[in-house]
Formats: C-alpha cells, structure tokens, sequence
C-alpha cells in the first residue's frame, strides 16, 4: 500500500544507511528518533515493522523541514516517506494507537477547519493569546485591535476584495469545499473524526468532543526524548 | 570558493507581468510586508503585478500537517493556476515559501508522474469548472526582489551602513527550508549557499555574517508548533540558532520565510522571559526582519507603514544605526492616525515605548 503513494516512489530508492539524514535531522536533535531506522524498516518491506511503525509515535516527531533532501548522498528524501506513513497510517486507523498520531484530531478541527470555513490555514482569530502565550504582549495588542491594526495596511480586512486577511467570498469557498468533496479532502478529515471517535470511547471519554480535542492537543507524556 | 559558490544555481526570475499569491501566516503577522511587496513592485519598480481576490490558501500547512491529502492540494493549487490562466498572467508569484515549495513539487511530481497531472485535472474541472495552463514562471516574492535589488539600490535613501561610524551593518540571513531544499535548483544559490537574502544584504551596503547553524531549520516543524504539546520542539531549535549566531554581535536578521521571521521574533521574546536570556547586544533582541521591510527601510519607507510594530523584538535599535528618521510616537496608531492603545513591554524590548511586563 505505501508503494502506492508517489511519494514512496519518488522518495526512496536504495538507502545505504549513512546516516546523513539523522545527522541533520532537528527531530532527531530533539526527540529520541532516527530518520534512518524509519526508511530501514521501509525499505525492509517487512509489513509487521512497518505496522509497528504507522502505530507509534515515532513517525510524528518529524518537522517535514525537509532537511534530509538535499544531503541524502543517493537522492532519498525521507522526509516524503514519513508523509506518506502518517498518510496510511490515518487511512487505516492506526494514528490513534499513540499520544502523537492522536494530535492530528487538533490539527484536523483546527487547521482543516479554517481552511473550509475560511479559506486560509490560519488567521489573525485563531491565534488566540490564551493559547499561545509565546506570542507575547503585542500580539495580544494586535489581537485585542485586529480591525485599527490591520485596516493600516488592508482596507479589505474581514471584507471581501483584495488584500491581507480578506474575507474571501462565499462563492470562492464553495469551491474549495467543492475542492476537498471531489478529491478525497473531505473523506480524509471525516476518517480522521471517525477513528478519533472509537479511540475516544476506548479511552472513557463520551465522544471525541472539545474536551477530548484539548487533552490530545496538551498532552505530553515527557516520553519522547 | 564558497564566495561564488551560489552562481552554479541560477534561476530565471521574471522581470514584469507577475500573478501574486498571498501567504497565510504573511498576511496574519506581517501584513505590512505583502502590502510593502506590491507597493515597491508598482509605485518603485514600475511593474504590472495584479492580486486576485479570489485566491485562497495553498493549503500547504494542512499538507504538511499531513491532514490534507495529496490529491487535494494538487487541485488547489491547480485551482491558482486556473486563476492565474484566466486573468491572462504566465509568470506565477508566491508570498509564501510553504507554497513556494508546494507548487514546485506539484509541477515536478505532474512532470514525473503525468497521470496525476490528469487526475487534478479532472478534479479541478469537476469541482469548479475551471481549466489551467501551467506558469512559465513560478518565483518566490524574495528571488522578484532579489532580481530588482540594484534597481532598489539606484533609488536607496539609506544604506545598511552605520550611520554614525559608516561601517557596514553586520546582517545574518535565514533562508527558509523551503525555499532550496526540496527543489534545490529551484532557489538562487541552490540549498548550500542560497544567495538571494544575501545578494540583498550585500547590494544595499551591508556585510553578510556566517554562522555555524545558518542553514538549521527555525523550528517551525509544523505539527511541532501548532499543537501545543509539541511546542519545546520549535522554541529548541530557535534557542540553537540564537545561539550560534549571537557570538557574531548581528545587528538584524533577515528572513524570506512566513513562520521563520514570526518564530524568532516570538521565541527570543519567550526565552527572556523564561530564562532571562536575551541575544541582542545591547541587551535585548536582535530585531528580526523580512526582505520587504528591508527593502521598503532602505527605499525611505516609514518603518510603521511596513508594519515593523508588529514585531515582539523593537525595531528601534537598527532604524538609529542606519539613521532611518521615524516618529516614535506614531508606532502604534491605528488607521487614520487614530491611537489605539499599546502592548506592554516585555525584555526583549528596549523601553522605547509602553509599560514594563515585567
């Protein structure tokens, strides 16, 4: 099934294990991960490790910085091989099996939210302060005045025309969704809700709700380095 | 050797007639610099760039947070091109370097694998009822200023030059990963010796300082920053590239990324307050620029036109080295001069305005 995935295809050949990609890698730095062992057990075609691997937490750690690219000396890119294992491992149900995999219900709801409601990954709303205190105090000014902040640099901010953080019109947007309904974007997101809702029965929650979304999107063992 | 290093990656970077596609997170935390973008390319440059209101995202961080499919993505992007294809442009521009990078590998994965190319086709036309041709050119908006940079030179009103010693500023680049390091042949300098914020840093008279971790990643890693769990991932890897570069006493960072300028303006900001560590020389931050409010400072721009009270670090230090004139008290008005309140001060500031956090 992975071969089937183009990016298996295009991003692995024969690796020769040097390491290379390990050496680079800035999840490597940070979690207790090998980009090498990953493709190992790829290229082993061996389904029972590669099983092992779509349920664990291992192939979440990896930033997708796409670093390992240009320095894999056979042209590899383990980065594409990673993408097309979280793929699987969300199309088969796997992800739900470890505390990482589970995020993807946050990212679903939050980033594959706004893009259908919309039209854009993030804006200026979604970055709420109380979630991301790293943002500091003048994004906390930025977000208490977004319309006196922006409309300095974007007479169209929140309206429809062109310009930063427009809103885009509802036409445009019945596209996209159009987009994602025809193309397998929606079905993806709605595998994603599906298995997230089994797992959170299994784990004693009533429903894959807001309050299970919170505790896959906080959640850190302090397992991972 | 190295010094010329990048020539062996050439690009041909369009030089009018350019489609412009805005970046998500850009238009969020630096909305100055797109506006900066399209004002420098029509009122400076005198070139035709037109801005569609019905482009959307790329979708690229739902990809790389791998909750979009390949398939999806594929048609929006083909979507972009339809928009470009009947507003009848060729030379396609892009803000983001997430999209940058989606795009390339679009049209590479179509050249390498056709029957994909005529999938989303079938998609896009089953979706929307739209067609597309294929850009001649697909630029990121730093290589467009990076090929107009002696234009902008000719026309400078400040240098990167002290002004008070006339020295030149000692400037450090971030490249996006991005950018190079998926389609190396695709940014200038290829992903070993990417030239193109350098190129800029050099034709505006500044100096251009190496650092041992110049091409780690900023830390962004996607999922790695926007589920909060994650989060020690990106600030750790920031912490490494403040740290590498900090021993080279950098008066500014550039950047031509979406998230790398927001990180390390925002890290540098949690760190101190943190750890009370801060890289700056002066005590507190090393402002941390893009390429179009650089351009947009040398040009003679007003630094609050540019949006650079958006930032967490100050801008201040660096607009007083290159003798920039500017009204402090204007920083953080809104929209017809109206004041609007302002943020508290943090450490990382350098007490230029507002009232400390801390």
């Amino acid at each position: 099934m992975l071969r089937q995935d183009v990016r298996v295809r295009e991003g692995l050949t024969a690796c020769m294990n040097c390491g290379v990609c390990t050496g680079v890698c800035p999840a490597a730095e940070f979690y207790n991960y090998d980009p090498r062992q990953i493709v190992t057990a790829v290229q082993s075609q061996d389904d029972d490790k590669i099983e092992a691997l779509l349920r664990s937490d291992t192939i979440w750690y990896c930033g997708e910085c796409m670093s390992c690219r240009p320095r894999c000396p056979r042209g590899n890119t383990p980065g594409y091989v990673i993408q097309a294992l979280r793929t699987l491992s969300q199309r088969l149900g796997f992800f739900v099996e470890s505390e990482k995999g589970r995020q993807q219900l946050a990212l679903k709801r939050i980033i594959g939210q706004s893009i259908l409601d919309t039209g854009y990954c993030v804006h200026p709303k979604l970055v709420d302060p109380g979630l991301h205190p790293e943002q500091g105090p003048v994004w906390q000014w930025i977000y208490d005045n977004d319309q006196g902040v922006y409309e300095r640099f974007s007479p169209n901010y929140g309206k429809v025309g062109p310009g930063a953080c427009r809103k885009i019109d509802d036409e445009t947007l019945d596209e996209i969704r159009r987009i994602f309904e025809v193309s397998g974007g929606q079905a993806f997101f709605d595998t994603i809700e599906a298995h997230s809702e089994r797992k959170a029965r299994e784990m004693g929650h009533e429903h894959a709700d807001d309050d299970y979304m919170m505790m896959v999107y906080t959640t850190n063992s302090g397992n991972h380095q | 050797m190295k010094k010329h290093s990048w020539q062996e990656y050439q690009k041909d970077v369009a030089d009018d007639k350019y489609y412009y596609v805005r970046s998500c997170i850009r238009q969020n935390f630096f909305p100055g610099s797109e506006a900066a973008f399209l004002n420098i390319l029509r009122n400076d440059l005198h070139r035709d760039i037109r801005e569609d209101a019905i482009h959307t995202s790329c979708t690229g961080i739902g990809y790389h947070s791998d909750i979009v499919p390949i398939e999806t993505i594929m048609t929006v992007v083909a979507r972009q091109f339809a928009l470009m294809t009947e507003s009848g442009y060729e030379n396609f521009a892009s803000s983001c370097i997430t999209s940058f990078g989606v795009y390339s590998e679009a049209l590479e994965m179509w050249h390498e694998f056709p029957e994909m190319e005529e999938k989303t086709r079938e998609y896009l036309y089953k979706a929307t009822g739209r067609e597309f041709r294929k850009p001649r050119s697909v630029a990121h908006a730093s290589d467009i200023i990076f090929h107009h940079r002696d234009e902008i030179a000719s026309k400078a009103k400040y240098r990167l030059v002290n002004a008070a010693t006339g020295e030149p500023l000692r400037g450090v680049e971030h490249i996006g990963c991005h950018y190079a390091k998926i389609f190396p042949k695709n940014g200038i300098g290829g992903a070993e010796f990417p030239y193109v914020l350098a190129g800029m840093i050099e034709a505006w008279g500044g100096q251009v300082v190496d650092y041992p971790e110049r091409r780690h990643c900023c830390g962004f890693g996607f999922r790695n920053y926007l589920v909060r769990a994650n989060r020690g991932y990106s600030i750790a890897n920031s912490q490494k590239k403040f740290e590498s570069m900090a021993p080279y006493k950098p008066d500014f960072i550039l950047t031509n990324c979406p998230g790398c300028p927001m990180f390390m303006d925002r890290w540098q900001y949690t760190i101190a307050e943190m750890e009370g560590i801060t890289y700056g020389a002066d005590g507190h931050g090393i402002p941390v620029l893009t390429y179009e409010e650089l351009a947009g400072l040398v040009l003679g721009y007003d630094p609050w036109e540019l949006g650079m009270q958006m930032h967490q670090v100050d801008v201040e230090p660096l607009l007083d080295k290159m003798g920039v004139e500017y009204d402090p008290s204007a920083k953080f008005l809104g929209k017809n001069g109206k004041y609007i309140g302002q943020p508290l001060d943090a450490a990382v500031n350098c007490g230029c305005s507002g009232s400390s956090i801390l």
